[in-house]
């Protein structure tokens, strides 16, 4: 554990050199530009002073977004709507139910392709070519077609989830059920299993390696499914409402701060996943 | 009487470089407790008789039956055990979990089970490893626990295709000493594929000789030998003159190229 440690917090340390390095960077034509109008004489001390402390940056310093996450985590109630927290949860209740829808089908597509031929060359190309269409593009249609529907709220959002994150479902589920080597199908049969014995006890535990790591590529898939969603229902509620309401005004240290709470969010369920794995994994002798 | 009965058994496969002749004009009778081993080079087609008998592939000519019916009804009445040359066992499944699958997939009682299981680990000698996962024993342990799996079901035919090829010289000894005790105990008919003299000579009451391209037996030789053979029966005029006559049909064979 105290191996991994050390690599982990150099990277992170060349990340932040790099970052406030960029800060000075990108926001000191502004810096020189206010100088140049006051007419003040800016040495390299009180330029990267300015460039760390501006308003509205090109690319905020680090601790400027570290206290923009400070302030509207713990500072705020959960209820408001300036609180990151609440914002989150927005975003994460439909990445969760997206998730969750985007795995069932992910996992009965799966199943059909390797059981049935027909699927296995009909629906493959079909799941590969849904991925090749902008989400960009498709996500308002579906949020102005759900609601002209009827449906609004969670779900319209929950099924562009569903659309980014059921792809590396199938793919991994499908090698997964597929796993199995012709010895261990053959000793099926010399026992003469039935193919849902066949798939119950060795092509579904087989697959459990494969099965969590999709887990894992779809829920990060989910959560920019969830955050697409969000962009063009106007920015209600949501971390890409905060985005866009951040893009809107000039808002770059809430724009960021919006991003680092995304990628902390998917790096926990990702992590969640993972614990998960490895319990179940180890139960199974897998690990 | 007779169990496994091939009459003039062909079988080609078709690939992308032309048919290949895997088996061709194949006669056998195997009679109820023989114990029979397939010698040859590899590409004679001894795994590939051993998988028309256990309806893991198709002839293209000729007839087999196995306990008087065709392949395919033996397999579905569960008539044999097939082990085959990995052990194959379920990694996340113990010892006992593995021995019981074959036993769910045919619907035996669980009270059945528990105590099949218990009766096949005293047989290869692991009573006491039931709860232990397939990693945590020796390959030689892991080989006699498909074995055990083999046997759970009391099927009257036992068919090994090379079940002790990755092991060493030592623990193969071993495994086949345990074998034929196991034979002995059961009264099985077996069938068993190999390409050790040394072993087909030690454990069988035949031994048939084939030879490749196309696939045929070219020899069978009843052995002479008692049934009751310890280790060092290989070190006797009779198992060695055995061994020779093996020997020279396989080199017969190859000659024929």
């Amino acid at each position: 554990m105290r191996a991994a440690v050390l690599p982990i917090l150099t990277v992170v340390g060349i990340i932040f050199v790099l970052w406030y390095a960029a800060a000075v960077w990108l926001n000191a034509p502004w810096a020189y530009d206010k100088a140049t109008r006051s007419g003040a004489d800016m040495h390299f001390t009180a330029l990267v002073e300015d460039t760390w402390s501006q308003e509205k940056p090109k690319l905020p310093a680090p601790h400027q977004v570290g206290a923009e996450l400070w302030k509207t985590t713990v500072e705020k109630k959960i209820t408001s709507k300036r609180s990151l927290i609440y914002h989150s949860w927005i975003t994460l209740s439909a990445t969760l139910l997206g998730f969750l829808l985007g795995t069932g089908l992910g996992v009965l597509l799966a199943i059909g392709i390797v059981f049935n031929r027909t699927m296995d060359m009909s629906v493959m190309p079909w799941v590969i070519a849904s991925q090749t269409i902008p989400i960009l593009a498709i996500a308002p249609m579906i949020i102005v077609v759900l609601n002209a529907v009827g449906i609004s709220g969670l779900l319209p959002k929950a099924m562009i989830s569903m659309y980014l994150s059921f792809f590396p479902v199938v793919v991994g589920m499908v090698k997964g059920l597929r796993s199995p080597d012709q010895m261990q199908l053959d000793q099926m049969r010399t026992w003469h299993a039935s193919a849902s014995q066949t798939f119950w006890k060795l092509r579904l535990p087989a697959s459990m390696p494969y099965f969590f790591t999709s887990l894992k590529i779809g829920m990060a898939a989910s959560l920019v499914g969830a955050i697409v969603g969000e962009l063009p229902t106007g920015a209600v509620a949501g971390l890409g409402a905060r985005l866009l309401a951040g893009s809107y005004y000039g808002q770059t240290i809430q724009i960021w701060s919006a991003l680092i709470m995304a990628a902390a969010l998917a790096a926990a369920m990702v992590g969640l996943i993972g614990a998960v794995q490895r319990v179940t994994l180890k139960r199974m002798g897998m690990a | 009487m007779t169990i496994i009965q091939a009459q003039n058994l062909d079988l080609t496969f078709q690939t992308n470089d032309g048919p290949i002749h895997a088996l061709k004009d194949v006669s056998l009778d195997i009679e109820k407790g023989d114990f029979i081993s397939f010698i040859g080079p590899s590409g004679c087609g001894k795994t590939t008789f051993l998988r028309v008998m256990a309806d893991l592939e198709q002839p293209t000519g000729g007839s087999v039956t196995v306990n008087g019916v065709a392949p395919e009804d033996a397999r579905k009445a569960r008539a044999y055990g097939y082990v085959f040359q990995a052990a194959g066992l379920y990694p996340w499944r113990t010892i006992g979990g593995n021995i019981r699958l074959p036993l769910e997939i045919m619907g035996i009682s669980k009270a059945e089970q528990t105590e099949r299981v218990a009766r096949v680990l005293e047989l290869v000698e692991l009573a006491g490893f039931e709860k232990k996962f397939p990693w945590q024993l020796s390959g030689g342990m892991q080989q006699r626990a498909s074995i055990a799996r083999a046997l759970s079901f009391d099927a009257d035919i036992l068919l090994m295709d090379e079940p002790f090829g990755a092991l060493d010289e030592i623990v193969r000894d071993h495994l086949n000493e345990q074998l034929l005790k196991l034979w002995d105990q059961t009264g099985k008919t077996i069938a068993f594929v190999t390409h050790s003299i040394p072993e087909a000579v030690y454990l069988s009451t035949k031994i048939v000789v084939m030879s490749p391209r196309p696939g045929r037996i070219t020899d069978v030789i009843d052995s002479p030998l008692p049934k009751d053979r310890p280790l060092d029966i290989r070190d006797t005029p009779e198992f060695l003159e055995v061994a020779h006559r093996v020997r020279d049909g396989l080199r017969a064979g190859h000659l024929d190229e």
